[in-house]
């Protein structure tokens, strides 16, 4: 068994002046005093990258920088789906007895510490770097490709997507951290400016400084236990002219298999957290997921299923497109919102129930999928 | 089926006015991005083949934040993914005009360093 015992999660924004390093130490030492532990006694490191700060060994760059010096220790990369990945592999490190509390922190100066032309030349080397980036493609543009099969064949429009990013402005709205707090319409993402059709600006999440943090432990630390009930992996592709077919994607691999695992179904979720790099990637992987039948996600957004007072509260901290992106530590702030829900910790945020969270995270081009149920215990 | 020509003349990945592909002698498999074996089976007896260039639009996306300014340079342009007729998947380079189920045929077109496929809509 394996227990989320502790979260850090900084503002996401603009960190003027902070490096990755600055930004991970942060997260990491909320996380471990939130988890009631010293630092002598977390044994384990896992980290992600920063593309501000390449390196062949970050995790012992940072095991050294905060100044620990684990038993277990290395980084990883699977994208966007890095944060949930490393949550996977800590639970299996504490579940094989390897170590007792495994640190899993990223972090990044992406918004401040590089140009904005920067960042986006490093996320497009995501796809092929002979048959693809030649081209002049961008992450938005990969996404792109893959909003507009997937309108085409399940009849989804640009105001359908639109539904999802006004829900994640109106989630952040409600927590200081996030990087966007205005309200925004509808309309107003149909008016933003294009960026790779049929994307535009609001259906994209920011590029932002920040970063995350959580201990997972043997055993739980407080009263209340948010244990690691199931999860699993899928990996179909890398580059999206390699993908299988752009409307049946990992997402339902990895579900089936974490269900398998977990032995819990979708009708036992009472909170969600699923990875929303764009508007399009959040419809698509609730309805891959079963959170909404094909082509239905956006009305069920309309129809305040998925609000903090619904019957399946998402990402209620705002998600990648409000509360930010800051490369690995994004999706991670969906696992720490998590268990401040499940932990009756999120203030003004609070759900009624979360005693059962369904977690996805996605990186590539839809190419890495990780999915994962948690379980409240006392 | 379009009847593809052996031996193949340069890509456009490599400078050349074609679009390449392999086909296993063993499986029949094919595959775009060029390696030493079968993605399908692992065998190393491959033709490398060029396609016809024709084929039907899978998806298209109008990029108007270009990530480069070498590639901002060109104005806005449409990225597409094209299923081949030979039986394979390509990105490429499209007419704005193109939607998804467009029957299309390739030129190549300068893009900052070199050529590369450009599909427009089949007039017949």
């Amino acid at each position: 068994m394996s227990f989320i015992t502790g979260v850090g999660l900084t503002a996401f924004g603009k960190h003027e002046g902070s490096s990755t390093l600055d930004l991970m130490s942060v997260a990491a030492e909320q996380a471990i005093a939130d988890a009631g532990l010293k630092r002598d006694e977390i044994d384990g490191l896992v980290c992600g990258y920063a593309t501000t700060m390449p390196h062949i060994m970050l995790a012992t760059v940072f095991a050294e920088h905060f100044g620990i010096r684990p038993s277990y220790c290395h980084a990883v990369q699977v994208g966007g789906a890095t944060g949930m990945a490393m949550t996977m592999l800590a639970h299996c490190i504490v579940e094989g007895g390897v170590a007792r509390n495994v640190l899993v922190v990223g972090g990044e100066n992406r918004l401040t510490g590089q140009s904005r032309d920067a960042s986006v030349q490093a996320l497009a080397q995501v796809g092929h770097p002979v048959y693809e980036v030649p081209l002049g493609p961008t992450i938005p543009a990969y996404y792109g490709l893959v909003a507009s099969r997937y309108m085409h064949e399940y009849g989804v429009t640009e105001e359908d997507l639109a539904e999802f990013a006004v829900l994640m402005r109106r989630h952040a709205a409600e927590h200081p951290g996030a990087q966007f707090h205005e309200r925004i319409t509808v309309a107003d993402v149909m008016a933003s400016k294009p960026v790779a059709s049929p994307l535009k600006l609001l259906d994209c999440c920011p590029v932002s400084d920040g970063g995350a943090a959580f201990v997972v432990s043997r055993e739980p630390t407080g009263a209340v236990g948010v244990k690691v009930r199931g999860c699993a992996q899928a990996h179909t592709h890398q580059h999206i002219s390699a993908a299988p077919a752009l409307s049946e994607f990992g997402a339902e691999i990895a579900i089936a298999r974490a269900k398998a695992d977990s032995g819990l179904s979708i009708a036992d979720v009472r909170y969600a957290a699923v990875y929303d790099s764009f508007t399009i990637t959040l419809a698509m992987l609730l309805e891959d997921l079963g959170l909404a039948a094909r082509g239905e996600a956006a009305a069920r957004v309309r129809s305040g299923y998925f609000d903090r007072d619904g019957v399946m509260p998402l990402n209620t901290h705002g998600g990648l497109m409000s509360y930010g992106h800051c490369g690995v530590g994004g999706a991670m702030a969906h696992m720490v919102e998590t268990q401040l829900q499940m932990t009756g910790r999120a203030g003004n945020r609070q759900v009624k129930d979360a005693s059962i969270a369904l977690l996805h995270g996605d990186g590539g081009v839809l190419s890495s999928h990780v999915s994962m149920f948690l379980e409240r215990v006392r | 089926m379009t009847a593809a020509t052996e031996p193949a003349n340069p890509g456009w990945t490599e400078g050349g006015a074609a679009i390449v592909f392999q086909r296993c002698n063993a499986c029949g498999a094919k595959q775009y991005f060029r390696r030493a074996f079968c993605h399908a089976c692992g065998s190393t007896e491959l033709s490398v083949l060029s396609a016809e260039g024709t084929g039907t639009v899978y998806a298209v996306s109008h990029v108007t934040r270009a990530p480069t300014p070498e590639a901002r340079a060109h104005g806005p342009y449409t990225i597409v993914l094209v299923d081949a007729d030979e039986g394979f998947r390509l990105m490429a380079h499209g007419a704005h005009d193109l939607a998804i189920g467009d029957r299309v045929s390739a030129t190549f077109n300068r893009f900052i360093d070199g050529l590369v496929p450009y599909f427009e809509r089949t007039t017949s």
